[in-house]
């Protein structure tokens, strides 16, 4: 029993980390009606910044997490207006292939030696390990940083949208664009900032899923930013607390796939809901299936 | 139009003049040897590729950048530790550049796509420390295919005897890369082993090379609790997976193969782990220890087993340069083939008719973790 309690612990680690980076896929999807592939590799870009700010800047690592969240949220916003503005009312299927172009331009680019170099590369956690164990349950403190830290920024991510005036664009965008326009939204703006925020959140996802899984490379975002997406269809695409909920979902899966059935098992069971989801409910779990209104 | 049918025009006669042009292959000289290394200079195993390379550079200058009255011209290849890219290198090295001979690579990944590349071609390879059985052998001989190093069905075997003998271990548990022949292989050398010595294996969990998240099947493996974690892996996962295994309270010890053997493993995690090996700078034999001398003195720190054995491997190729008085491939092979205990660094070299080295010994390291160095423990001789 206890074994089971501490897979659902594993599983709730996991869920968090892609809980950041599924909130940017639904933020993006929900406002531009586009997935952004290139989102896995702002995620993993990010884990690098954290990296290189506590390894070689040697900044504390609440720094360093500031630091990757500002980077991957630039980054996600010249990804935004170089990639995707120009296409954005040009038909759906351009705008997704270049967005899986930028995907493969941000994993290749880094990979060149004056970048990020095609290494993989371990390093220990600037965060001293302890664990606790409660009721025969391990838990480090690495978990617990993750928890509060994705708790505080889903909370500050409400905050935003439901009281503040950015927050309301934001809403209004995702609506419906001429419409925004007409109430005097400036959707360029409004779209630029999802991508900030949306950014931002895999960049932070990034540097803690680098404490949690101390071995990064340049095409860390691939499996990573996929699950992630996923989780967010599955807890209803362009909706913010379905992201949440699906990645939770996924975590948990995932873990309790490769506890009880088998490792190998996880990557296709995760592939296999995606399957289903699309099959059966497309719009996700928390969607509601509203009819196009001319 | 008119315009247009000038353009297509000019466009014709490029084609036809590159054409023309790559059809020229720059002729070698008649006194040049080029013998090819082909290392994953770059990827998830690059310090094997640095250490070999390393270790073939120093070779060749000792040799005076000759052998046979033949000038060595190098052509290095980073197959990046992926299977396309040593193919795609190796085609290269034997088709555009023509090598007589190859050093690599350092891993059975990497070392099995270009034995079936080199058996087509007929150039001669030695890797250094490719240890799959079907680097050589898939079912039949690649006439073409040496190796410097011991097999896995004998490393896992020697890892076996260790545990059972030596630590006095009963339960074991595995964790292996299903998408890596080298760590299946080893893994399922080792299970076979351990079962066979009266041991009982109780979990054999498989994961893929991009998979970071080990807390489920760390989880289980801490509640049963074995004597072993056989971890056959590489040594950036390796890290990976013991520093998720303590933190879940794994108490196992872990035991693993050569792929372990870095500078870039994570000492203070693995402090205490034992791992089969194919050389010890601690070894006393006077050839050992004139090598680690050199190496120290030239790159300033101790040769692993991956450089030990890339000389190893660079000696041969040299030797059958020598004893084939001739930069013809298949002329070099069979002097590789006929070699009769030739001395090299880590033994006296034979190859028998499966291109592997007869009787060579494992060793059994332990990881010091606070030198940042290996304990040699015991050596273990093929029966």
């Amino acid at each position: 029993m206890v074994t089971f309690f501490q897979q659902v612990v594993n599983g709730l680690q996991l869920g968090l980390v892609y809980a950041l980076i599924a909130l940017g896929y639904t933020m993006v999807y929900g406002i531009i009606k586009l997935i952004n592939f290139a989102h896995g590799d702002v995620f993993m870009v990010g884990a690098f910044m954290g990296y290189i700010g506590f390894t070689f800047v040697k900044l504390p690592w609440p720094v360093a997490l500031v630091m990757a969240l500002i980077t991957c949220a630039v980054i996600g916003v010249i990804n935004e207006r170089l990639v995707y503005r120009p296409l954005r009312y040009a038909a759906k299927i351009s705008a997704l292939i270049s967005a899986i172009g930028a995907s493969f331009f941000i994993e290749y680019f880094t990979s060149l030696n004056f970048v990020f170099g095609p290494n993989y590369i371990s390093y220990t956690p600037p965060i001293k390990e302890i664990t606790w164990i409660i009721g025969g349950v391990r838990i480090t403190d690495i978990q617990v940083v993750i928890l509060v830290t994705v708790a505080a920024f889903l909370a500050l991510l409400q905050l935003l949208i439901f009281r503040t005036k950015l927050g309301s664009a934001m809403r209004t965008v995702s609506f419906d664009h001429d419409a925004a326009r007409l109430m005097g939204v400036d959707v360029d703006r409004t779209i630029s900032f999802t991508f900030f925020v949306g950014s931002g959140l895999a960049g932070i996802g990034g540097v803690l899923f680098g404490f949690a899984y101390p071995e990064i490379w340049t095409f860390l975002g691939v499996m990573t930013g996929l699950k992630a997406f996923i989780a967010a269809v599955l807890g209803g695409i362009g909706i913010i607390p379905g992201a949440v909920l699906g990645a939770l979902i996924m975590g948990q899966v995932e873990i309790m796939t490769a506890a009880y059935i088998s490792s190998q098992a996880r990557d296709a069971v995760a592939f296999a809901i995606l399957i289903i989801v699309l099959l059966i409910r497309p719009s996700g779990i928390l969607g509601r299936n509203e009819p196009e209104k001319i | 139009m008119k315009r247009m049918k000038w353009v297509a025009l000019l466009l014709v006669v490029m084609f036809v003049f590159s054409v023309a042009l790559s059809g020229c292959a720059p002729k070698t000289a008649s006194n040049v040897i080029k013998i090819g290394l082909i290392v994953p200079l770059t990827g998830n195993v690059a310090t094997f590729g640095q250490s070999i390379q390393n270790a073939f550079n120093l070779e060749i200058k000792q040799a005076g950048g000759t052998v046979a009255g033949y000038t060595i011209q190098t052509v290095v290849a980073d197959d990046q530790n992926t299977a396309n890219q040593a193919t795609a290198v190796a085609i290269k090295l034997c088709t555009q550049d023509k090598v007589s001979a190859i050093v690599g690579s350092a891993t059975s990944l990497t070392t099995i796509p270009i034995s079936v590349v080199c058996e087509q071609y007929h150039v001669p390879f030695v890797t250094p420390t490719a240890t799959n059985v079907k680097v050589t052998m898939d079912p039949t001989r690649k006439i073409y295919a040496f190796r410097a190093c011991f097999i896995d069905p004998f490393q896992g075997l020697a890892g076996a005897t260790f545990d059972y003998n030596y630590l006095h271990a009963k339960t074991a548990a595995a964790m292996f890369d299903e998408t890596n022949a080298y760590s299946s292989g080893l893994k399922d050398a080792y299970v076979q082993a351990f079962t066979k010595l009266g041991g009982k294996v109780v979990a054999q969990m498989a994961y893929t090379t991009t998979d970071t998240d080990f807390s489920a099947d760390l989880t289980q493996i801490a509640k049963l609790n074995p004597d072993i974690l056989y971890l056959p892996d590489y040594y950036q996962k390796v890290s990976l997976i013991g520093g998720q295994a303590r933190n879940l309270g794994v108490k196992s010890i872990f035991m693993g193969g050569d792929g372990w053997d870095s500078s870039d493993l994570n000492f203070a995690v693995m402090n205490g782990s034992y791992f089969t090996n194919h050389y010890s700078a601690d070894d006393p034999s006077p050839t050992i220890q004139a090598w680690v001398s050199a190496y120290k003195a030239a790159y300033g720190s101790v040769p692993d087993a991956l450089a030990t054995l890339g000389a190893d491997a660079t000696l041969i190729v040299l030797q059958g340069v020598r004893d084939a008085q001739s930069t013809d491939p298949t002329k070099i092979k069979d002097a590789i083939q006929n070699l009769n205990g030739f001395q090299g660094i880590t033994a006296k070299f034979t190859f028998g008719p499966d291109g592997n080295p007869v009787n060579k010994p494992a060793v059994v390291l332990q990881i010091n973790g606070p030198a940042k160095k290996y304990n040699f423990i015991t050596e273990v001789a093929p029966s």
